[in-house]
């Protein structure tokens, strides 16, 4: 298993680079940069512009830039921000907790419903369960999350005023656990909506493939109990395509945390994104792409030992 | 004579279709009788699979719909027990093994476990007492080192070994009745002689009833004591093995024996084959479904069905113009 | 012998085997390990043996759907082991190939007039109302109706399918056919049919066939001369009285033993063959035989027999015959 590990992450170094590569040509391509919103302050002058052009290195070739931060990253030295000159790392670690946060409850809390309802829509395939539970998941599917968003927040917040609209605490009350819960309320439904329905949809066909398998008549064949045959049998090798779901679903979890951020105003990882792509705050953009590319590959590495883990055809050969 | 331990009474299963229902089973009935094989010998549409699977109550229903008279099984009729009694009922007293080993077995549990599972539930035995019956059981059906063989998984296995697991699962409570369906056909010939002296020797020690499901007449000839021979759906011939095999009564089994190529010195220049194909169901023909591939069929027998009628010793046949007669 | 059809030398196709996680080359099996033989024009020879003997590779690698590893294969007097693809094209149509299960090999999505016009399109040998009647003309050949042209292979029964799969097969009039168990999936109401439909096209074609097959019966009932395969090798081979009758390598013996005859009674006192066959990636050393062998002596488990001829054209590998 070592000597496995030891080269997924070997082959992931190249997947970065590229990574990389493209996210900083992207950066560069689009029009403006970091020092556009300079121009339109009437007391800085060309002089200081192309003073802190410098300063920044933005006067250096694209390549020289990219080699530059490349060799920074490889020396763990992730850069500094352009307004301020924080350390990247501090600044997206400092909003990491709460990205977490948020999408660690969704993410639990979707799978958790979404897998109840999907092996229930599995086990009575065709009843009105499982005809209603496929056609919530399909609206929930077909609708954007931002939309989602502005509807819990013009119902909950607006019209019934049982919950607040945005932020992670009101002011004076940071550390109040119970007041950041009660914050936590709508981002986390309206992101764990869409990840539920995926989930319904994979989890009642994994159990349905499942269940159609000839080791699940044997298993019936043996007198075992319905209970018995689903938690011994069934599950465990339903679980194996869904754990690879769960490697292959991270980068949209990430995106949909992005824009839930956004829409509540969460302080999290995906505001500070949204916010440094306005701003063109290059290093820390280059800093979040890298990190959620790091926290993408090991999702999957974890999926895939997990998987063998489960499965001794994998484990034993 | 023995008594029957099993016993099917138009037995029937139809599917439902747009715009009505087609019978793919229709009245089947054969008794099995203690300790003794019953060779369920057909190709493939003759409903032999499905009849049996309708025994064991695992059809998957919708779509297939069981109707039967009545499943005597030990005294009890199988149609009036709740799917908790049949439960208890099948891996005890009532087995069954499949054709493919190597699909039947949960890959992700080693195969000590899949042994222990019907000796925990039927027998109530603790989890050291079941792992230890299981040992004994894979000694018994001839895996080397069983303890090291109860902490295999399924892959690591050839297929004789998993049809002998399988094996083991399904005789681990000692039924009076077990069910095997094409259990030697996924296997190599030299294999499957293992296989098949292996069922031999667990029924004489165990006395077990076995129904055997094939479609090779050959292992119905070395294994069988009474054969029922299923076309289109229903039986058409049932007797004992020698009998049928030396003066088959209805004109299809005399034509599928007639159409196994042998190995005999002098070589005949062409094998007799029965034209034509077997109908689909729901597009059976009015009278008996064989008339349309008989050589002897005449206009009774494209007008009405023949139903099963007592020949000499003991002996069975549906058609109007039986051979040997 | 008249000039061979089909001469097989040392041939050897073996597969690198790869580890799940790590995608490494962790062995090899030799799923055929030197195997020599000829065919005569106009004769069928019989390939048999168990699963992992690799009489289908033997097949596949003759007519170089699978690269050889080692030897050569010489095919109406000319070396075919490497020729390149575009050589290798007309003599495609000269050797064909009929699969078990005709269904995974004829495309749903084409009518069988279709498919059976494709081999003369590729090989532009014929068009417009000649393609028509050639066609008409192959189906009549197989037996199946002249309006079959205009159905899709899902509306045949499995017995019509393998007469489609047949008479794709001997579109272009091939000289050598290789049946990979034509008959293993049918009935056996239907597999008589196409037995017999094999065996009137070889007369009237003078085909030459090489017929692989797990059914000894099938085998016994339709081929001149047989070859019997274990793990990558041909044990023994010879004219197919001799062999079913007069079998000397103690496998042959085990494996007629083993097969079951439709006559109740005639249950022979057989003695099963223990044991599994071995994996190819691991074969034992010496006879690859010799852990089943009931009677395998010490030499068995070191030295490799060779084939010994024992005249009329009967060939056994085994140390109690010379070997």
């Amino acid at each position: 298993m070592l000597p496995y590990i030891g080269r997924r992450l070997l082959q992931s170094v190249p997947l970065l680079v590229g990574v990389s590569i493209i996210a900083f040509a992207l950066m560069h391509l689009a029009p403006g940069g970091p020092l556009a919103v300079y121009t339109l302050n009437p007391t800085i002058t060309n002089q200081d512009i192309e003073r802190i052009r410098i300063v920044l290195g933005l006067d250096q070739p694209v390549h020289v830039q990219y080699f530059k931060w490349a060799l920074g990253m490889f020396s763990g030295n992730w850069g500094n921000t352009f307004f301020g000159g924080r350390p990247v790392l501090d600044v997206i670690l400092e909003r990491m907790p709460a990205t977490f946060l948020l999408m660690g409850s969704a993410l639990s809390l979707a799978i958790l419903i979404g897998c109840t309802i999907g092996v229930l829509g599995a086990i009575r395939r065709y009843s009105v369960f499982d005809m209603l539970a496929t056609s919530g998941a399909m609206i929930a599917l077909s609708f954007p999350t931002f939309w989602f968003g502005l509807m819990a927040i013009y119902f909950f917040a607006v019209k019934l005023g049982w919950l607040p609209s945005g932020g992670m605490n009101e002011l004076g009350e940071e550390g109040n656990l119970l007041d950041t819960l009660r914050h936590l309320i709508l981002p986390v439904m309206v992101l764990a909506l869409v990840i539920t329905a995926i989930w319904s949809r994979y989890t009642r066909s994994a159990f349905l493939e499942v269940m159609h398998q000839d080791y699940m008549r044997t298993a019936k064949a043996k007198g075992l109990h319905a209970r018995q045959r689903l938690l011994s049998h069934a599950l465990p090798n339903a679980l194996k395509p869904l754990i690879a779901l769960l490697g292959i679903e991270l980068p949209a979890l990430f995106s949909g945390a992005l824009v839930t951020e956004t829409i509540f105003g969460w302080p999290g990882m995906g505001r500070l994104f949204v916010d440094a792509l306005t701003m063109k705050e290059y290093p820390i953009l280059m800093g979040m792409i890298m990190f959620t590319a790091l926290f993408v590959i090991a999702g999957n590495l974890i999926a895939d030992i997990l998987i063998a883990a489960l499965d001794p055809r994998v484990r034993l050969s | 004579m023995a008594e029957a331990v099993l016993r099917a009474e138009k037995l029937g299963v139809a599917f439902r279709i747009p715009g009505g229902r087609t019978k793919a089973v229709d009245g089947v009935t054969f008794e099995l009788r203690h300790g003794e094989t019953l060779g369920l010998v057909g190709e493939s549409g003759s409903g032999k699979t499905l009849t049996s699977l309708a025994l064991m109550r695992l059809l998957e229903s919708p779509p297939a719909e069981l109707s039967a008279d009545s499943i005597v099984f030990e005294g009890r009729d199988l149609l009036g027990l709740s799917e908790a009694e049949m439960a208890d009922l099948r891996g005890a007293r009532l087995s069954m093994i499949f054709q493919e080993p190597m699909t039947s077995l949960n890959p992700l549990m080693t195969v000590g476990r899949q042994i222990d599972e019907p000796l925990v539930r039927h027998l109530g035995l603790s989890a050291a007492e079941a792992r230890a019956r299981s040992e004994a059981l894979l000694a018994r059906v001839g895996i080397p080192r069983p303890s090291e063989a109860a902490q295999r998984y399924p892959h690591q296995l050839s297929g004789g070994m998993r049809q002998r697991v399988m094996i083991a699962i399904a005789l681990a409570c000692r039924p009076s009745v077990l069910v095997a369906d094409e259990p030697t056909t996924a296997l190599d010939v030299t294999i499957q002689a293992q296989i098949l002296d292996l069922l031999r020797e667990l029924q004489d020690e165990l006395g077990t009833a076995i129904l055997l499901i094939t479609h090779d007449l050959a292992v119905i000839a070395e294994t069988a004591h009474r054969v029922a021979v299923m076309y289109a759906g229903r039986i058409v011939e049932t007797g004992p093995v020698a009998a049928l095999f030396a003066t088959p009564l209805h004109p299809y089994t005399e034509g599928l024996l007639r159409s196994i190529p042998r190995i005999t010195r002098i070589r005949e220049a062409e094998l007799p084959e029965i034209p034509g194909m077997v109908p689909a169901p729901g597009q059976l023909p009015a009278g008996c479904a064989f008339a349309p591939r008989c050589a002897f069929a005449d206009a009774a027998c494209h007008a009405e069905r023949p139903t099963l009628m007592p020949a000499e010793g003991g002996r069975e046949v549906a058609c109007w113009k039986p051979r040997h007669g | 012998m008249a000039e061979p059809l089909l001469e097989v030398a040392g041939l050897k196709t073996h597969f690198p085997v790869l580890s799940k996680l790590l995608r490494r080359r962790v062995g090899t099996v030799k799923a055929v390990d030197g195997v020599d033989f000829a065919v005569a024009p106009g004769e069928v020879l019989g390939i048999v043996g168990e699963s992992g003997s690799g009489k289908t590779t033997v097949g596949k690698s003759i007519l170089r759907l699978i690269q050889p590893t080692e030897g050569s294969i010489s095919f109406e007097g000319r070396d075919i082991t490497n020729l390149p693809a575009a050589e290798m094209m007309p003599l495609r149509a000269r050797m064909q190939i009929v699969f078990q299960d005709p269904m995974s090999s004829l495309n749903p999505r084409m009518t069988i007039g279709r498919i059976l016009a494709a081999p003369f399109e590729i090989h532009g040998v014929a068009k417009g109302q000649e393609l028509q009647d050639r066609v008409a003309g192959l189906l009549g050949l197989v037996g199946l109706p002249e309006d079959a042209a205009q159905r899709y292979p899902h509306e045949f029964s499995g017995g019509q399918r393998q007469r489609v799969g047949i008479a794709r097969a001997l579109a272009l009039r091939p000289s050598l056919i290789i049946g990979d168990e034509p008959v293993s999936a049918l009935d056996v109401s239907i597999q008589a049919q196409i037995l017999n439909l094999l065996k009137r096209l070889q007369g009237e074609l003078g085909l030459t066939y090489i017929l692989i097959s797990h059914n000894l019966g099938v085998v016994s009932h339709i081929c001149d001369r047989v070859a019997v395969m274990y793990l990558g090798r041909v044990v023994e081979s010879g004219p197919r009285e001799a062999l079913f009758f007069n079998p000397k390598h103690p496998y042959t013996e085990a494996l007629l033993a083993a097969v079951p005859m439709p006559e109740p009674g005639m249950r022979r006192a057989r003695v099963p063959l223990g044991g599994d066959v071995p994996s190819p990636a691991n074969p034992p050393p010496g006879c690859a035989f010799h852990p089943r062998c009931p009677r395998a002596m010490a030499r068995c488990a070191i030295e490799a027999p060779v084939p010994t001829q024992l005249g009329d054209g009967h060939v056994v590998a085994c140390h109690l015959h010379g070997g």
